[in-house]
């Protein structure tokens, strides 16, 4: 079944994004926020916070994590957890880099809106 | 009974000191008058160099303060130089002619900096390091970002020469010796302080003998013996002091190489004393503060009544006030035969210590990288203990010697009561716990207000802070100014200081050079720190947007949902038939939920999609609308009532001034968001009185508010001043607005930060000071060419198209599958 096996899909070149900053790619299942960080790392979570579902593309990212700007919540980029006293998670999302280009694993979205 | 007069000449630390502990012992004894050379109060000289690299501010060194003065009816006469006693009438005359009898004198008149008479030496550009003065003329100079060359390397000459790197120029120290501070250091030390120096891009020269200083007008070049000629823009001469006795001299009093006295601090005229650098005192004077405050005890006591009180001068130590280099010396380090050294050296970490032994007892240290020891050393070469039961493992201190752990609570802690803490003060471990405990001091600056510890040059704060920490536990909170976030221990205030002290023009930049803690800060300081750079230097400073909240960045108000509102300006609060139909045709067209007029009169549309966000606002703009800022740390709204165009109770065109007001202050950027409203008469309809800023209309003219607020805290405003024309109200409030903008922490509205500062010194600064104000307004004025940009057209003709289209859409490419 396809869900073993990994089905990268490109959605853009590093460059779309601004440093320390993200933007939106949309899926039937919901809208995923792509990160790039100050040292040129991506990473994709869903775009709701686990808090009240704000959306975690327009928020500060600093280090690995972003604040929510609905009431700032701090939430890891790498595996979606909320920090310090909050808890809570989004999914994350396998990201890789190629040549500059972003390569996105939407499977677990699409196992979640299939379920 | 009749007061005595006591007559002092000069106003440095020794003087106020003594006048400090008289007033404390014998506060009615004397009626005290003070002349004091400098245009000003005393001020903590030690702290100069600090002030010099940016680090302090002269409020923050400021000793007595004027209240002071007046709190204990001391006359001070500011720049006023005595310049003849006449013992036989017992008075003092200065420069300008005031002569003032006296029953008791005390000269204080400190020292002269010594200047070596080489050619040119009298050139404009060349300066001492001894006041104020100095420091200022030499602010002055580093702006111009050139070359310097500071003669001497003893303290003050090392302290000047790092400032001024850290203002920014080009630096080299000439030195007359092979090694640095030859006078404090052995020369392994020397050595490694020179590389030390190095390292901070100061170039060091020694074994240097300046032959002139050459310039037409003013300071061009050095010129040292061996032919070399080094470029100067200003030359700083640190070469040393000499006692400043010419007028004790010319009234006859015995002087030597200072002003002669005894252990009493008596001149050879009974009713004369002298202290501080110009008293001589067994054929020795002396320049550290420590034993001129012992001075100042001893005068002190004798001007109540002690006659037995008397100056021993002991050990002293001595420590580089340069951030980052630690050093400390004490005692007498020369070499002979009947003296042993231990050494302890780490190449690798730069740290050196050496102790130097007569007959089982530490004479000298010197301590260089590691000077957490000091406090112990210097004790026990103090009280001449002997040693050699811990002979092995003193070097390593007192952790060693003790076998207590590495904690450095625990080494403060172990210290015996009479150990002596602040060097400058005196002041010993015993007296601080003391008044700990009995007074229930919380506090560094407790500590500092009642026992003077740490209170001078501040290089004991740290064993202070541990003394606090050993008897408060938990309930010490050392963070006395709240840090602005926990990526560094830094607040506010000391950040926009520091901005334009070190030149900071940019976010990495900042965090690089104030040692953030975190690599690129959080969504607390980021957006500080965005608006501090962006306010201190207009038109240089590149907006980061990515350090901007979401509705700064893309001009508009996030809401719950995740949609935005969107609110045009309405100057004043006025409207047209064109601008509502733009509006209605841009509701119906985008299919804009909800549409509401707000508290600041205009029109929000509620409920935008951010994608939709571009082109609603070309449409807004195509009527001639603009962004009215309503997400912004920024201006706001201006409310107004019809005023003189329509109501009958009008005074003043209120409308008019509003439209104005707000055509002149839209776009600025504040430290939180900023409301203003004018009301055309008293009855106050535009309710001008719980605004930011507000204008009250009256016959005779404009009542200016300010401070008011009417969201989380309630408070009506406070005047801030009446002026006659709309002319001065709209120059009144743009440097109100200024200040606000220089001061205010960020997110702080006009109201705390008001309080903050005080209404009265906001009051004198706007309303008295005419200068001030002018200067406001044109740093006001400077700033608006560069932020009056309409957002909405910029990004409707595509600027940050990023912003507000998805990098990619796969459900419509789903649904297609």
């Amino acid at each position: 079944m396809s869900t073993h096996e990994q089905r990268w899909i490109d959605i853009g070149c590093i460059e779309d994004i601004p440093v320390r900053g993200a933007r939106v790619v949309r899926t039937p299942a919901g809208c995923i926020a792509v990160f790039r960080t100050a040292e040129d790392e991506a990473f994709a979570i869903d775009d709701a916070c686990p808090h009240k579902a704000g959306p975690l593309s327009q928020g500060i990212v600093h280090g690995k994590s972003v604040t929510c700007p609905l009431h700032n919540w701090v939430i890891s980029l790498e595996n979606g957890d909320a920090q310090g006293a909050d808890e809570g998670s989004v999914a994350s999302y396998p990201l890789k880099i190629e040549g500059g280009r972003l390569l996105l694993d939407l499977r677990r979205a699409q196992d979640r809106s299939a379920a | 009974m009749t007061k005595k007069k006591l007559v002092v000449i000069g106003n440095g630390m020794a003087p106020g000191r003594a006048l400090e502990k008289l007033l404390d012992t014998a506060p009615d004894a004397y009626e005290v008058t003070i002349f004091n050379a400098e245009p000003r109060v005393n001020y903590d000289r030690i702290m100069l160099s600090p002030l010099l690299s940016g680090e302090k501010t002269f409020d923050q060194i400021v000793i007595h303060g004027d209240g002071w003065y007046v709190k204990h009816g001391v006359t001070l006469h500011k720049g006023a130089t005595v310049t003849a006693i006449d013992r036989e009438a017992r008075t003092v005359t200065t420069a300008r002619g005031i002569t003032q009898p006296y029953d008791k004198l005390i000269i204080a008149t400190g020292s002269l900096p010594i200047i070596i008479p080489v050619p040119g030496h009298k050139l404009a550009g060349v300066l001492s390091y001894r006041d104020l003065d100095d420091v200022e003329a030499m602010l002055l100079a580093a702006k111009s970002r050139g070359h310097a060359v500071v003669i001497g390397g003893g303290l003050l000459g090392l302290e000047a020469a790092a400032g001024l790197k850290e203002q920014g120029m080009d630096v080299t120290v000439i030195h007359l010796a092979p090694t640095l501070l030859e006078r404090q250091l052995d020369t392994t030390a020397g050595h490694l302080l020179q590389r030390a120096v190095e390292d901070r891009g100061i170039r060091v020269i020694t074994k240097a003998n300046t032959k002139a200083i050459l310039g037409e007008k003013k300071v061009e070049a050095v010129l040292l013996e061996d032919g070399t000629r080094l470029p100067a823009d200003l030359v700083v001469m640190a070469v040393g002091i000499k006692p400043n006795a010419q007028v004790a001299k010319d009234a006859g009093l015995e002087v030597n190489r200072g002003i002669v006295v005894d252990a009493g601090m008596r001149t050879s005229d009974q009713d004369i004393y002298a202290i501080g650098e110009c008293a001589e005192v067994a054929g020795q004077v002396f320049g550290l503060v420590a034993p001129l405050y012992e001075m100042a005890g001893v005068l002190a006591a004798r001007l109540a009544g002690d006659t037995v009180a008397a100056f021993k001068p002991s050990a002293v130590a001595t420590k580089l006030k340069v951030t980052g280099i630690n050093l400390f010396s004490a005692g007498d380090f020369a070499e002979s035969p009947d003296r042993q050294e231990i050494v302890l050296r780490d190449a690798s970490r730069g740290i050196y210590k050496r102790l130097v032994l007569k007959d089982d007892a530490i004479i000298g240290a010197v301590l260089y990288g590691d000077t957490s020891d000091s406090a112990w050393f210097f004790d026990l070469l103090k009280k001449r203990s002997d040693i050699s039961p811990m002979r092995e493992t003193l070097i390593f201190g007192p952790s060693f010697a003790g076998g207590s752990p590495l904690d450095p609570t625990a080494a403060v802690a172990a210290l015996p009561d009479e150990a002596e803490i602040c060097g400058c003060n005196g002041v010993c471990k015993g007296k601080i716990t003391g008044a700990i405990a009995s007074m229930g001091l919380k506090s560094l600056d407790d500590v500092r207000a009642r026992t003077k510890a740490s209170a001078s040059c501040g290089s004991c704060t740290g064993l202070v802070e541990q003394l606090l920490k050993t008897a408060l536990g938990d309930a010490y909170n050392p963070a006395a100014v709240q840090p602005m976030c926990a990526c560094t221990h830094l607040g506010h205030d000391d950040v926009r200081r520091l901005i334009v002290a070190k030149q900071l023009k940019s976010i990495p930049a900042l965090m690089q050079a104030l040692e953030w803690n975190t690599s690129c800060g959080c969504a607390k300081c980021r957006p500080a720190l965005n608006y501090y750079l962006l306010s201190t230097w207009p038109g240089e400073y590149v907006d980061d947007s990515q350090s901007r909240f979401i509705n700064e960045r893309v001009h508009a108000n996030i809401q719950r949902d995740g949609t935005y509102s969107v609110v045009p300006r309405m100057w004043g609060g006025m409207t047209s038939a064109k601008e509502l139909r733009a509006i209605a045709d841009v509701v119906e067209k985008f299919k804009i939920p909800s549409v509401k007029c707000t508290g600041g009169q205009r029109i929000d549309m509620l409920g935008v999609r951010k994608e939709d966000l571009p082109a609603v606002w070309a449409d807004l703009n195509a009527a001639g609308m603009i962004s009215g800022a309503a997400y912004a740390k920024g201006l706001r709204t201006v409310k107004t009532c019809v005023g003189t165009d329509w109501c009958r109770f009008g005074t003043q065109d209120s409308t008019g001034l509003g439209i104005k007001l707000e055509k002149y202050l839209w776009g600025s950027w504040t430290p939180a968001k900023l409301k203003l409203a004018v009301s055309g008469c008293p009855r106050n309809c535009a309710e001008a009185t719980c605004k930011d800023i507000g204008v009250i209309c009256v016959d005779s003219g404009y009542d200016i508010h300010f401070a008011g607020a009417a969201g989380l805290d309630i408070k009506g405003t406070e005047v801030l001043g009446h002026v006659e024309t709309e002319a001065e109200a709209i120059e009144v409030i743009a440097a109100l607005t200024q200040l606000y903008r220089e001061q205010g922490r960020y997110l702080e509205r006009i109201y705390k930060w008001a309080k903050r500062v005080g209404l009265d010194t906001i009051r004198q600064q706007i309303m008295n000071d005419v200068e001030r104000r002018r200067s406001l307004h044109e740093r006001f004025a400077y700033s608006q060419k560069f932020s009056q940009i309409d957002p909405w057209a910029e990004r409707a003709a595509g600027k940050d198209r990023h912003e507000f289209a998805p990098m990619a859409d796969f459900t419509r490419k789903e649904a297609a599958e």
